[in-house]
């Protein structure tokens, strides 16, 4: 338990975490279980616009790689934008979270990983037509057989974690 | 009711995942990403004492739930606001698919390629396993995916995500136009 407590309060810890994408800005809140499924609600949104505007679909992915079509690109610019004017605000207006806890931003620090595993995480991407939030939708409009990639990937993210400090960062 | 079953357009799509950024952070102070997910799943289920898997994923859970989600979003827009229709691809796709046998433009995944059978061929087996690992290699390597690089951290103007979205953009280039026609004729 006492490894626990260091975890969250060693600063060198909280870096590691933040450039791994982890939580580091945690609720101190305790909520029951139940709480969770507002971000559920969040996702069923996100899943039917997967499928509705064809982000999932290995061909518009194609498209995209083969500079055939503007749609994903229209896509992730339009998002990018949203998201950014709407960090903006939050930021300015020190928007808090609905219980009243402050919103926080953690800068994401350089290193070879963003390169390195930016171009084998685009090789997989063009091959599987899908990053990790359209593989749930893929295998949610009925293609099981996608389990396997997904199954793969965490073996992929796994063997990553196993092999973190032989590779270079 | 017409509109909600053709094909969204890319602004309206656009806009409603911008739109996810805001409501993750006002909702709970949680950061748009999936690929952590996969972290967590390994943490759940196969920690083995590796340090990088050794931490408190209950404190994750949020995300378990938010793919969840999504799942469940992919079945009902597939069950109940679907045209029914194939997707439409453009004509040079077409044609060089068609090469490669693959004819079917039915569902989201072309189902010649992506199917139980397909992955005891060579082809298939490279692109479902081989495609995967890269993915969840790369994404946790490059510390995120499209959600968290290409969305979240350039809403949030982090040039680290730029350099991370750009070399995902790369690879793709290289894949798509390289090397997976080799693959598709195997």
């Amino acid at each position: 338990m006492e490894n626990k407590t260091n975890q969250h309060t060693n600063p060198a810890d909280f870096e590691v975490r933040s450039l791994d994408t982890m939580c580091v800005n945690e609720s101190e809140l305790k909520h029951p279980w139940y709480y969770n499924l507002k971000y559920s609600l969040v996702g069923v949104i996100f899943g039917i616009v997967f499928i509705k505007a064809e982000i999932i679909s290995w061909f518009r992915i194609q498209e995209m790689f083969r500079l055939q079509s503007f749609h994903m690109y229209g896509v992730i610019g339009t998002a990018v934008v949203v998201g950014a004017i709407s960090v903006f605000l939050i930021k300015k207006f020190k928007v808090k979270t609905i219980h009243g806890e402050e919103i926080t931003f953690t800068d994401k620090k350089f290193n070879k990983g963003q390169i390195i595993g930016g171009l084998t995480f685009g090789l997989g991407w063009a091959l599987t037509g899908a990053c990790p939030g359209p593989l749930f939708a893929q295998v949610g409009s009925g293609a099981i057989v996608i389990l396997v990639v997904i199954l793969s990937a965490t073996a992929g993210t796994w063997v990553y974690g196993k092999f973190r400090d032989q590779l270079p960062h | 009711m017409e509109t909600i079953t053709q094909p969204w357009p890319w602004y309206t799509a656009g806009i409603i995942i911008g739109l996810i950024v805001p409501a993750l952070l006002i909702l709970g102070n949680k950061h748009f990403g999936i690929s952590a997910n996969l972290r967590h799943a390994c943490a759940v289920c196969l920690p083995s004492n590796i340090p990088f898997f050794k931490y408190d994923w209950r404190k994750e859970t949020w995300n378990f739930f938010f793919v969840g989600g999504i799942l469940v979003g992919g079945i009902i827009s597939t069950l109940y606001l679907g045209s029914g229709d194939a997707v439409i691809v453009h004509p040079d796709l077409a044609q060089e698919l068609a090469s490669y046998g693959i004819t079917d433009f039915s569902g989201m995944v072309p189902a010649q390629l992506f199917s139980f059978e397909s992955l005891f061929t060579v082809r298939g087996l490279v692109m479902m396993v081989g495609g995967g690992f890269l993915v969840g290699f790369g994404a946790r390597y490059a510390g995120g995916c499209t959600s968290g690089h290409a969305i979240m951290g350039l809403s949030d103007l982090q040039w680290p995500s730029l350099v991370a979205t750009i070399c995902f953009m790369i690879g793709g280039f290289i894949m798509a136009n390289f090397i997976l026609p080799f693959i598709l004729h195997l």
